[in-house]
């Protein structure tokens, strides 16, 4: 079985966003950046189905060099050879899709996956714009998948619940927090990944169809008021929310 | 401008974040001097149609069809794809919802427009939508324009206002040609947990957090849920440590909520969990540490032991909700 994985470099989740200089994207200085979680959950799917149906795992990333260490960790995870798409630039999620997808065509894989979103924009677009692109089945927020015989079943997350999906592979899946626990890169797997191939292309160009206008920080939340120290404050705090707040 | 907006349902009702999505696209449609038309796709949907009148929308397309009983996301789409250049539509908008997020990427794909997803707000600048959507779990928004002839919108859940007015839509029919290929998957159950609401969906919210000390006293927090009639949240750690289901987490890696109220218990504030909770408009705070960082995001907060505030707190609400 061929698989790809997606995966995205983003900014760690710790990190305090400042917006740039030009207005319209974050202050990159001093942030460190991550294999973005979902992602992460993908990776470790994606090993999982090579190891049961043997076959190869391959990681995409599409960004500049910095990427190299995202891709690096999934290959030290035990992925088997990666693909850099560089573009220095930023692209909408459409941008992204369209490039992926052109890649993953050459490719031909079994299964696809994705983390349910990146989180730095947060879209929960790219996934399925290429299964769109590629004409493929795509399941979202995948909280347990079961693949076999050319067929997955699979639940998702829904609101207060779950769903379960059927289809039949090659198919896209997008994988939640649930799925299963990724592995930490053992240390043999850190060393033999820096003998594993990054192969570098240029990627395809695309033209935005969603432009940032620009970025801003929301409205800081002034601080409110200690109502007390312990539960004798409980009946002021009541009848705050229940007159001030008009929330109770 | 000519805008269609999806609209679901579930158990045979419309959903409220729907009823939310319709409204806004209605108002949109007549500050821009615009038409919007509703659209119901599935099999039985017709019967409930009619309800969109009541949030401004005056006329509803149903395509209610016995083969799209079972709900399949690459047959919704070529629907509303289908219906959308029927109507020629200029606009699509849906929920940001499981559905919504699961279908606007692949119609967006067939109409060649730019998406702009879970948006919280759209405007208008003369004629030019303006939509504003959080970026980094709500550390930051932009505000984006879709630069192709048609735009396709998702809007967040629980932040747009549903608001029931008077009067009916007008139903009309329509019917799509589905062939087996369309159904790429297909959903064969659906388990929807009764009880408490989620928390993407519920006006008031109990979040615990490693504060509480052991998993079973998580019982405090779902007392004081019942009470509100409110959705239990979780932070990181405590879903980390296998205390609560990935489901409650609330957070940069888990759920971005803005309830009504926000009852943090237990929870320091970490610059992830503030991230998705901190647009809530009401924010309470139960902590031992003074200067834990959620006293920063917290309307009114109490330094003290969760374990008495937190039972004296749900009685209080009992008796005063006469519970």
């Amino acid at each position: 079985m061929k698989v790809v994985v997606c995966v995205n470099h983003v900014p760690d989740t710790e990190t305090k966003i400042k917006v740039g200089p030009d207005g319209v994207s974050i202050d990159r200085t001093g942030v460190n950046y991550m294999l973005s979680p979902y992602d992460e959950i993908a990776v470790e799917e994606a090993l999982r189905l090579r190891d049961k149906f043997k076959g190869e795992v391959i990681a995409v990333s599409l960004g500049p060099d910095q990427h190299k260490e995202t891709l690096r960790k999934a290959l030290a995870m035990g992925v088997d050879r990666a693909v850099l798409l560089k573009d220095d630039s930023p692209r909408d999620s459409f941008g992204v899709a369209h490039a992926l997808a052109e890649e993953l065509r050459a490719i031909a894989p079994d299964a696809i996956m994705f983390g349910k979103q990146s989180i730095d924009y947060d879209g929960s677009q790219v996934g399925t714009m290429v299964a769109e692109l590629l004409g493929l089945p795509s399941v979202a927020v995948v909280v347990k998948m079961d693949v076999q015989d050319g067929k997955a079943v699979c639940e998702r997350e829904i609101e207060g619940g779950h769903e379960v999906v059927e289809t039949k592979l090659p198919a896209v899946f997008m994988a939640q927090k649930g799925l299963n626990e990724p592995r930490y890169p053992s240390l043999k797997g850190i060393m033999a990944a820096k003998s594993k191939p990054i192969e570098e292309k240029p990627a395809p160009p695309a033209t935005a169809r969603v432009v940032v206008q620009r970025m801003r920080k929301p409205a800081a939340k002034g601080s409110g008021r200690i109502v007390g120290t312990d539960k004798g404050a409980v009946g002021e705090l009541v009848r705050l929310l229940h007159e001030e707040a008009k929330v109770i | 401008m000519k805008i269609l907006v999806f609209v679901e349902q579930r158990d045979g009702s419309i959903k409220k974040s729907s009823f939310e999505a319709a409204q806004a696209a209605a108002g949109l449609a007549s500050k821009a001097g615009g038409t919007c038309a509703g659209l119901v796709v599935g099999s039985g949907v017709t019967a409930k149609a009619a309800e969109l009148g009541a949030y401004g929308i005056g006329r509803v397309i149903a395509v209610d069809q016995p083969d799209l009983a079972r709900h399949s996301n690459t047959a919704v789409a070529k629907v509303i794809t289908e219906i959308a250049q029927r109507e020629g539509a200029d606009v699509v908008v849906l929920s940001a919802s499981s559905t919504g997020k699961d279908l606007a990427p692949r119609v967006a794909v067939q109409l060649e427009a730019g998406l702009a997803a879970d948006c919280v707000a759209v405007t208008l600048d003369g004629a030019l939508i303006v939509c504003t959507r959080p970026v980094f779990a709500g550390k930051a928004l932009v505000d984006v324009t879709v630069e192709t002839p048609v735009q396709v919108l998702t809007l967040r859940p629980n932040v747009f206002t549903a608001t029931a007015g008077q009067g009916a839509a007008a139903v009309e029919t329509a019917t799509v040609q589905l062939g087996a290929g369309d159904f790429g998957t297909v959903v064969t159950e659906t388990r929807v947990a009764s009880g408490r609401p989620d928390v993407t969906e519920a006006d008031v919210i109990v979040s615990g957090g490693r504060g509480l000390k052991a998993p079973e006293h998580f019982r405090l927090i779902e007392e004081l849920a019942d009470a509100l009639g409110a959705a239990v949240g979780a932070s990181r750690a405590v879903v980390d440590a296998g205390w609560r289901p990935h489901d409650e987490q609330v957070g940069q890696t888990g759920k971005t909520v803005a309830p009504t109220l926000y009852v943090a218990c237990g929870i320091s504030g970490a610059v992830q969990h503030l991230a998705g909770m901190s647009s809530s408009k009401y924010i309470v705070a139960i902590n031992k540490d003074k200067d834990a960082p959620i006293f920063q995001v917290a309307d009114y907060g109490i330094v003290g032991d969760v374990f008495e505030v937190l039972p004296e707190l749900t009685a209080q609400v009992r008796a005063m909700l006469g519970k």
